[in-house]
């Protein structure tokens, strides 16, 4: 495999609701800021891709709009994935494979204040089985939790903890929406929202964008001091069925870990958990020791830019390498209802 | 004042209806099944293994073999896993508190998402009995079960 690398990372600040810009107006100083810090002139990139959905900007093709920030004349190469900017980085990935190209920007961007966020997302169910019913994000969610505290040790306080750490961690994000010191305990005094989750179980609702650029070989050592090499990346799915998959574990996020050559000398690891009980399912699933440092970003129960928040979490772990804090690193991302599609992305220094 | 900071950090705005008005053929599984509903009848599919899918799928879910013989299963079954809704949204298909279930048949193999009338949370727990509970007027759709209930005791 050709060797490429996160050499920049950038992100707007998370909000609950950004009235005041739109999508592109949001995404073009993020844009400006990671290319910037590439060192790669924009007109030397060769490949751009982006992640969004038009049910978020309640227009069609609304992603070629979106094209307004990063420039399209003259002509670009380029792709968009109606998925989280994972996708769209790990497309990249593959289109730097070809090996005629040495670069690539790739974005994320979402607004998820305009609709309603839950209701939104029950459209992305089996439109036959599923939807007509109208089980939301947060529903189908509140099931899998269920599950998980029927067949496991693990207890509602054990959810609540894994809102405090991360709510902690985002005390040093300045990016982050959701941050500071609570306690597990007063957090479980609070009333469910749709049980057995409570309203610290589940993602704030974020405006948001994210851009990452990528760089081959040499042209990644010449732009940064530490490229985040990627020596990993794959992404697996579930069963298409809520009803026929165990929810309690996570076995595409297995597969996608070891087929990303996962192995268990990892310093920190940003998993796309959007509720409490799914970060203890992952954190199973990947294998995670206690030793890891997990979610320093605060994860994505500190900001939640639907489409956008798998990106971030390959940005913030990059990032890390790239600043020379950590030597090894994996990031999640997840899309789907209950963790049904999983992406691993093992990435080290030098 | 505090109107005034509001007027200006509110921005404009303007309601927005989108729709994506397609038309959808359900297939030889799914129009099947949902013809069944409108015979109050439910009806799986069995895969190579024995296994019996309900709500069927058109391939098997692991080995992705075309699946084809479908099964007439029971119209109660066993809550396997269930969650709460205390404040049920204008969509939520019933008006009061409600649990949203996954919910195995009797001869089913896998589990088929619903809504219960249980009345209360209290109710509720994993591995009870519940059973169908038909609209007045079935149509051909998931919605021809209103919900499912507590089974009645016998």
């Amino acid at each position: 495999m050709r060797e490429v690398a996160v050499v920049s990372f950038a992100q707007a600040p998370n909000v609950r609701r950004d009235t005041e810009h739109n999508e592109v107006e949001i995404l073009s100083p993020v844009v400006r800021e990671a290319m910037e810090r590439s060192g790669i002139p924009k007109a030397d990139i060769g490949f751009t891709c982006s992640g969004s959905s038009d049910y978020l900007a309640g227009q069609p093709f609304s992603f070629v709009t979106a094209l307004d920030a990063v420039g399209a004349w003259p002509p670009i190469r380029e792709s968009h994935v109606e998925m989280d900017g994972a996708w769209a980085l790990y497309e990249a990935w593959v289109r730097l494979q070809h090996g005629d190209i040495d670069s690539a920007l790739v974005y994320a961007y979402g607004k998820s204040s305009p609709g309603d966020i839950r209701e939104i997302l029950s459209l992305q169910l089996d439109p036959y089985y599923l939807a007509p019913l109208w089980p939301d994000a947060v529903d189908v969610a509140a099931l899998q939790a269920r599950a998980l505290l029927d067949a496991t040790d693990f207890t509602e306080r054990d959810f609540a903890a894994v809102a405090a750490r991360n709510r902690s961690n985002a005390k040093s994000n300045p990016n982050s929406q959701l941050a500071g010191d609570f306690d597990a305990d007063e957090l479980l005094s609070s009333d469910y929202l749709v049980s057995p989750l409570r309203k610290h179980d589940c993602p704030p609702i974020s405006d948001g964008a994210a851009v990452i650029v990528m760089a081959a070989g040499d042209l990644a050592r010449d732009v940064c001091e530490r490229p985040a090499w990627i020596s990993g990346i794959d992404h697996r799915i579930e069963a298409h069925g809520l009803g026929v998959r165990d929810l309690t574990t996570s076995p595409s996020t297995t597969l996608a870990a070891e087929k990303a050559g996962m192995n268990g000398n990892i310093d920190i690891a940003e998993l796309h958990a959007p509720f409490t009980h799914q970060e203890l399912i992952l954190r199973e699933a990947l294998g995670l020791s206690e030793s890891v440092s997990i979610n320093p970003s605060g994860g994505a129960l500190a900001a939640n830019p639907v489409m956008v928040t798998g990106l971030i979490r390959i940005g913030e772990a990059a990032q890390r390498l790239i600043d020379g804090d950590a030597k090894t690193a994996l990031a999640h991302a997840t899309s789907g209802p209950c963790l049904q599609q999983n992406l691993v992305c093992m990435m080290r220094a030098a | 004042m505090a109107e005034t900071v509001e007027t200006q950090t509110a921005g404009l705005s303007a309601p927005h209806v989108l729709e994506y008005p397609y038309t959808r053929s359900v297939g030889p599984v799914i129009g099947r099944f949902l013809g069944g509903l409108r015979d109050r009848k439910i009806e799986g599919i069995r895969t190579k293994d024995g296994r019996v899918l309900v709500p069927p799928a058109e391939y098997d879910p692991v080995t992705s073999e075309a699946l084809s013989e479908f099964v007439e299963v029971g119209q109660a079954g066993v809550v396997k896993t269930w969650a709460w809704v205390s404040e049920p949204r204008p969509k939520h298909p019933l008006d009061r508190p409600f649990a949203w279930a996954l919910i195995q048949l009797d001869g089913a193999d896998t589990a088929l998402l619903h809504a219960i009338d249980a009345g209360d949370e209290s109710k509720m727990s994993t591995g009870m009995r519940v059973q169908v509970r038909w609209r007045e007027e079935t149509v051909g759709m998931i919605t021809d079960i209103e919900c499912f209930e507590p089974e009645a005791a016998s």
